[in-house]
């Protein structure tokens, strides 16, 4: 058990957005294999912890470390952290009228593969690599020729966040609710692309608010956040109790003896 | 200083046809009046009648105030501080490249033009004009096995002086402004092209422009007539070094198509646009026009401006043939303290003309970009149809954006169509782009050509790619 090396590490970490405190001290470790799940409420400040981790510029970190393979994080661009192995899958992935669809993942890839050292793909290679993956989503192929998530269906917005996540090959992937807005059969398309994805040597981490996407994916820890902490962890079962009790009767085992 | 290397090095990476040749040259005197007219004609030993075109031009010009603009300001151009005519030195006894100034000849390899047999690009004739003259045209001969005129319009005054009486000032009328009648009186050089009847040009014609002595105005001067059933498509690119001074640059293009003619005329324009504080560059001030002449002729225009402190230009059709087509495709980049006022006008005279306008204007730094445009549908102008397009993109928190749409329409059956929007690249859109490893720069580039790419997919094949990243060049340093 000892024996998996430590992914990612956040220790206690303060940040917040425009003056405003949401993060008070998260502490956070995880290992290569695992899958964690965050639950939380809303506000509980779940999704501004994965955009402070990939370094979204409007959020501003006070104090605290969160390191990445031995390297502190909190310095770098939002461009290099991808590039070193980290992905945000988004909660509401960002148009951008114009751009195609497949130029956007051909740079995208190029940047990740040149910290890989490996060769950069022209418009022919990288089709063909696209066109494998676009099985592991179940998309056709004339969802590249579109603008970046201009006009697609909420299901297609997740879908081609996958996509990205699958073509980047990080080493964590950060999933903020990437099952919200989703129906049953498109749900299960994105898990089973999620837990295929997943291998011994990478670490997902899922942000959610409910349990269904926890029986398509096996968590190997659950935590749950609140007022920018996490105050609990635990297994899948944790999951469980959560979704029959609801959030009220977690919390924070310091505001108890208040 | 650290510092200050960075911004230089940023500079040089925006502009990197700023370098000047050490070239030998002959100038007159500076300053305008008839005697400089004379001189220039005598130099160029024109015919009477070219000499008198351009005297009465001079006499017009005098008569004229320079125009103002709503948003354009800029110091007073004194006249008799510019050069009006500069020629790499003994020119005129240059008969074939191997007597071209090496310095020249370098300069054009320099800024990818090569001229000379080996390099010269394979399906592209080159008109290389260096200050006021034409230095060499690439692939003369094998033009003209089809007929096909392609040379320097000083050539063309003595080769085929009747076509430059029939045409030349016809479109664009010696006093129709300030800047055309300054150009129709001292206009040193330019292209001249000649498409005969039924003749498709076999390859792409293209005139580069540079301008190297800094004191210099540039009037060039270009004509292009496409006979019936002929087309042709024309690229013009230009550049010049790095000066603290302004220069004036004042062009005159006349286009004229006749019955079932087609004319595409594309520009990269890439003149030096100033420091960062808006100190020199080019003034561009250009008078575009082409007439739809013949039935079912077409003339398109699409422009990439880039360059220039001060661009003025509205590159417009008279569609005078029945059923003719005009369109104009443009993006104006402006960057740093640039100011862009540009856009075409559609005047439509015959029955069921039809024209089309895509602008897209990206305003980023200090600069100010606006969008000016005419559709004129006149009262014979039955079934005539316009459809006008017209997107503004901001960077940053201090450029501006403005469109000044003016529609006349003197005909019931007529359909004028216009949509305009403005957008900013937010910051969203950006952390979405480098949270994929996309550094910033390229994700604003890359949404920069997003937005240009209606656009970009008129321009030649060749061009295309070379606009694209010449808009990821001046983008440069915007944001960060």
């Amino acid at each position: 058990m000892n024996q998996k090396k430590l992914i990612l590490e956040i220790k206690d970490l303060y940040a917040g957005i425009e003056g405003k405190d949401i993060l008070n001290g998260v502490n956070l470790k995880i290992h290569e294999g695992e899958i964690h799940a965050i639950m939380g409420r809303n506000g509980s400040g779940k999704s501004t912890l994965s955009k402070v981790i990939a370094g979204h510029p409007e959020y501003t970190i006070s104090s605290g470390e969160i390191i990445f393979k031995d390297k502190d994080l909190t310095q770098l661009e939002p461009e290099d952290r991808s590039n070193q192995g980290v992905f945000l899958g988004f909660q509401y992935p960002i148009e951008i009228a114009g751009v195609k669809n497949i130029d956007f993942l051909r740079v995208a890839v190029n940047a990740r593969r040149k910290i890989l050292l490996k060769n950069e793909l022209d418009t022919f290679e990288f089709e063909d690599l696209v066109e494998e993956n676009l099985r592991i989503v179940k998309m056709e192929k004339d969802f590249l020729e579109r603008g970046v998530n201009e006009g697609f269906s909420g299901g297609e917005k997740k879908r081609n966040e996958i996509l990205q996540m699958a073509l980047l090959e990080p080493i964590i992937s950060i999933l903020d609710e990437t099952d919200s807005g989703l129906d049953i059969d498109a749900l299960r398309i994105v898990a089973a692309g999620i837990n295929k994805l997943h291998s011994d040597q990478k670490a997902t981490v899922l942000i959610t608010h409910y349990q269904r996407l926890l029986n398509e994916i096996k968590p190997d820890f659950v935590h749950i956040m609140k007022d920018g902490e996490i105050i609990k962890t635990g297994n899948k079962q944790l999951a469980i109790e959560l979704e029959r009790e609801g959030y009220e009767n977690f919390q924070n085992p310091l505001d108890k003896n208040k | 200083m650290t510092k200050n290397s960075t911004v230089s090095k940023v500079l040089e990476k925006t502009y990197q046809y700023g370098f000047l040749s050490e070239v030998e040259s002959e100038k007159i005197p500076k300053g305008i009046n008839e005697d400089v007219i004379r001189l220039i004609s005598t130099k160029k030993k024109e015919p009477q009648f070219l000499l008198d075109f351009r005297l009465r031009a001079y006499k017009q010009w005098k008569r004229m105030d320079e125009p103002t603009w709503a948003n354009i300001n800029y110091p007073k151009i004194d006249y008799q501080e510019i050069v009006y005519y500069s020629a790499p030195k003994d020119i005129e006894k240059k008969k074939s490249l191997d007597d071209i100034d090496p310095e020249i000849l370098k300069t054009f390899d320099k800024l990818g033009i090569p001229l000379n047999e080996q390099k010269r690009l394979s399906n592209v004739a080159v008109d290389a004009v260096f200050d006021s003259v034409s230095i060499a045209t690439t692939f003369k001969e094998k033009l003209a096995e089809d007929g096909v005129i392609f040379c320097s319009i000083s050539e063309a005054v003595q080769e085929y002086p009747d076509l430059i009486k029939q045409y030349l000032g016809k479109v664009v009328p010696i006093n129709d402004n300030f800047f055309a009648a300054l150009n129709s009186a001292v206009f040193s050089d330019g292209s001249f092209v000649y498409i005969p009847k039924g003749i498709q040009c076999p390859m792409e014609l293209s005139s580069y422009f540079r301008i190297n002595s800094g004191d210099t105005g540039q009037f060039e001067r270009t004509l292009i007539i496409a006979e019936e059933k002929a087309s042709v498509s024309y690229l013009e690119g230009c550049t010049a070094p790095m000066f603290d001074t302004n220069t004036l640059h004042a062009a005159v293009v006349e286009l004229i198509a006749l019955d079932d003619a087609s004319i595409k005329y594309s520009t990269v324009q890439n003149w030096y646009s100033g420091d960062k504080n808006g100190v020199g560059g080019i003034y561009n001030f250009v008078t575009k026009r082409g007439q739809c002449k013949g039935r079912r002729s077409k003339i398109s225009w699409s422009q990439v401006e880039t360059g220039s402190s001060i661009t003025w230009k509205y590159p417009s059709c008279i569609l005078e043939g029945e059923s003719s087509v005009g369109e104009f495709y443009s993006v104006a980049l402006t960057n740093n303290k640039q100011i862009a006022d540009t856009g075409t006008k559609m005047i439509h005279i015959g029955k069921n003309t039809k024209s089309t306008i895509i602008s897209k204007g990206i305003s980023a730094g200090h600069s100010k970009n606006s969008y000016r445009g005419k559709v004129h549908i006149g009262a014979k102008a039955i079934g005539a149809k316009n459809y006008s397009q017209c997107d503004s993109l901001l960077i940053g928190d201090n450029a501006e954006a403005n469109t000044y749409p003016y529609i006349h329409s003197k005909q019931v059956v007529s359909n004028i169509e216009h949509e305009a929007s403005t957008s900013k690249i937010s910051e969203d859109q950006l952390f979405y782009l480098r949270s994929r490893g996309i550094s910033n720069e390229e994700a604003i580039s890359m949404m920069v050509s997003g937005f240009c790419r209606d656009v970009f997919n008129e321009l030649p094949m060749e061009f295309a790619s070379e606009a694209d990243s010449l808009l990821g060049l001046k983008l440069e340093g915007t944001v960060g």
